[in-house]
């Protein structure tokens, strides 16, 4: 007996902190404090960056407190925690009452609202007897439940709608609780990591996009082809990568992707995120003689020997420089190579792709100049795994459903009460509604627009 | 006749109502609010005429799309949600004086597009991100919502300036009763909390599909759930402790600032909603 008398006082103030609506308030407001600390301070930057911004001290100061990943903070994830907490307990308060008036059950009187507004009424001409049953049907048709009771002098009809809507503040509730759930199994199962693959390559490992860890697939990806094109204006219009999936070596799927439309495999989803050329395997160089400008073309490959027609000379291919410099000026892509006299002897060539006509200030018997080089590009995707998205998403939906209901329906109460006199008879309605009184108010006035009909007369 | 034409044209048209709303609530001449009404119908037409005819164009220019694709064009469609929000709650209420506050936030929004030398009216292709099905229904979505809160942000600047204590026959007396006000508020900030819920999934749903992530903290989705906190404890604090009158209307105001600062403010950040600052 004094053992559980004990436990209630430890576990009441316990219980009563998670549910109190002072703590989601608090931590409401908290968390959206805090977050837009994150939005000043650049996420997951590099430390020299840092350093530099806010020097030494700061750096550490911010560091202390997670500043540079705080979205993924002990404390920020607390917060959320609280906010879990606070959810299911206030929930599990709850539910049992609400459950219990969202259930079907007697259909009550509506208050009367505390004296402050007349209800609605007006005087009806029409014989009493008859009016009763033209009453239930309006109403039964409006309200889906309702039952009319006798009154002194009189009869009375009550009726009610919506009462299940009390349950959406649960379901909206119980979506969050979803959400992160979601969340959470995709934080502990899943992962976000990249690739490289160049033009008719393949590879089954990618790296994690935060730790930088190789991490092995169970089937293979190949690109076998990237496009982009552009608008006139320069401007990007479409990445598309072909790729096949193979499992042992054998194809077993093939997608073209681009932005917005990914490939989805064994739980695995490879999007287009990026992509960059890769240097080109072989070129065409074009030999033109500096006296006769006689031309002609020929494909070398790097690395490889090409013989100049007409002499005992050969051209020698060594490389393709990406981003070279010539005499301190960046001239973009160039092939460097030698060409060769028959001693053996050679002189350095620097090709610029951009300035075809760079090598006439050699002044050599030939201008060598690149003539045509096929690019080929390699494809970055965004390789992810999410389980955690199916419950995500239902929770979207009960969030949106569960809004939509706790704020646009309502559980909606109406009285319409008719006392005999003489001459003309009293109608009055009242009602009362879960949810905004105000819209309710100009409802309850059609209604009794419409009971009245070309009958009604002003009380 | 292009549609920045017509569009420069309902920015006066809304100013014209704006203007014809203030005289009539100041002046208290109920035939000037009828004016009003009618002006701001005809804005409405031209405005939704213009988004039409751009739509159009894009098209014409052989890189279809609908016109909600950038600052300009979000600008355009937030003046007309504000507008048609508007009216639709005067019909509804048969309240005209709100229309000096809400008027002239349309008004705004549309001469900002229409006006501001930093906002490129041109139509530009679509990049490839932005291709999407997902694209109208986020921004549609957002909007409405951005629309509610201005207009619950004019609702609530009513309520503070209206107090109890104004004179009987003070213009201030011409408004809404204040519970009337604090109603409508609650109501706009619902409608508003509603649609950015969903634009906020719209959003993410459609980042899962081009990014393959539903959320990562960009500034702008980070700023649209704060603005999502900021609303969410309104509603907790008025349905739960009763939070009525000046403190929901300082909240409804607080809130809109984060509107604000999630639409403009964030484009100042660096982030992948860089597009919206075109």
């Amino acid at each position: 007996m004094t053992q559980t008398a004990k436990t209630e006082t430890f576990a009441a103030p316990v219980w009563r902190f998670f549910s109190s609506i002072r703590l989601t308030v608090a931590v409401l407001l908290l968390l959206a404090i805090t977050s837009i600390i994150g939005t000043l301070i650049p996420q997951g930057g590099s430390q020299a960056d840092y350093i530099r911004q806010y020097g030494e001290t700061g750096y550490r100061l911010l560091y202390v407190f997670d500043l540079f990943d705080m979205y993924h903070s002990w404390w920020f994830r607390s917060l959320i925690v609280l906010l879990t907490a606070n959810i299911v307990v206030c929930t599990l308060k709850r539910f049992p009452s609400v459950w219990k008036t969202s259930m079907a059950g007697k259909i009550t009187l509506p208050a009367r609202r505390d004296g402050k507004k007349e209800p609605d009424a007006f005087m009806d001409s029409r014989n009493p007897e008859a009016l009763k049953s033209v009453y239930e049907k309006y109403i039964g048709r409006r309200f889906r439940r309702f039952r009319t009771e006798p009154i002194e002098n009189g009869f009375r009809i009550v009726a009610e709608r919506g009462r299940w809507t009390r349950l959406g503040v649960t379901g909206v509730h119980l979506s969050i609780v979803l959400l992160l759930a979601g969340a959470m199994i995709g934080s502990l199962f899943g992962f976000e990591g990249y690739v490289n693959i160049a033009e008719g390559e393949r590879t089954d490992r990618i790296r994690l996009r935060n730790s930088g860890v190789v991490v092995p697939l169970d089937f293979e990806i190949l690109c076998e082809d990237f496009d982009v094109s552009f608008y006139d204006s320069g401007a990007p219009k479409e990445y598309r990568s072909n790729l096949h999936i193979l499992e042992d070596g054998k194809p077993v799927m093939q997608k073209d992707i681009i932005v917005n439309d990914p490939l989805r495999y064994k739980g695995i989803n490879l999007f287009q995120s990026s992509y960059g050329s890769m240097p080109p395997k072989e070129l065409t160089l074009s030999f033109t003689r500096q006296d006769t400008g006689k031309v002609f073309k020929s494909k070398v490959s790097v690395g490889g020997r090409v013989d100049m027609p007409g002499t005992d000379r050969q051209f020698y291919l060594r490389e393709i420089a990406g981003d070279y410099q010539l005499r301190g000026m960046a001239v973009g892509e160039t092939a460097l190579g030698a060409v060769i006299l028959p001693d053996g002897k050679s002189t350095e060539v620097a090709l610029p792709v951009r300035f075809p006509t760079y090598d006439k200030m050699r002044k050599g018997e030939w201008i060598i100049a690149v003539e045509e080089h096929g690019h080929s590009y390699y494809t970055g995707l965004q390789v992810t795994r999410d389980p955690g998205v199916p419950l995500v998403y239902a929770g979207f939906i009960l969030l949106i459903l569960g809004c939509y209901v706790t704020f646009f329906m309502a559980h909606q109460k109406v009285a319409v009460e008719f006392i005999k006199s003489p001459h003309s008879s009293t109608v009055q309605v009242y009602g009362s509604s879960s949810r905004h009184p105000l819209g309710f108010d100009i409802t309850l006035k059609k209604i009794a627009a419409e009971l009245g009909g070309k009958n009604r007369g002003a009380l | 006749m292009n549609s920045s034409l017509i569009l420069s044209i309902t920015t006066f048209v809304y100013g014209a109502s704006a203007f014809l709303y203030i005289a009539a609530w100041v002046f208290r001449k109920h035939e000037l609010g009828s004016f009003a009404f009618w002006a701001g119908a005809a804005g409405i037409l031209g405005n939704s005429a213009g988004i039409g005819l751009r739509w159009v164009e894009t098209y014409q220019l052989g890189v279809g799309h609908a016109p909600l694709s950038n600052l300009y064009e979000s600008l355009v469609f937030f003046a007309l949600a504000i507008a048609v929000l508007y009216l639709i709650i005067e019909k509804k209420y048969r309240l005209s004086t709100i229309g000096a506050f809400a008027m002239p936030l349309a008004f705004l929004a549309l001469a900002y597009a229409s006006l501001s030398p930093n906002i490129s009216d041109r139509i530009q292709p679509l990049l490839p991100a932005l291709k999407s099905n997902w694209l109208i229904a986020h921004v549609i979505t957002c909007f409405i919502g951005y629309a509610a809160f201005a207009v619950a942000f004019g609702l609530s600047l009513m309520f503070l300036v209206k107090r109890e204590d104004r004179p009987p026959e003070s213009v201030w007396s011409k408004m809404p009763a204040l519970p009337v006000l604090d109603e409508l508020t609650h109501r706009m900030v619902v409608l508003g909390f509603l649609f950015l819920t969903a634009g906020i999934i719209t959003g993410a749903v459609w980042a899962n599909s081009a990014w393959g992530r539903y959320w990562g903290w960009d500034p702008k989705e980070t700023w649209s759930l704060i603005t999502w906190f900021i609303y969410a404890t309104l509603l907790h604090a008025r349905l739960m402790r009763g939070w009525q009158g000046r403190r929901a209307a300082f909240f409804s105001i607080a809130g809109f600032g984060a509107v604000l600062f999630t639409y403009f403010g964030v484009n100042l950040l660096p982030g992948l909603h860089s597009y919206g600052s075109m």
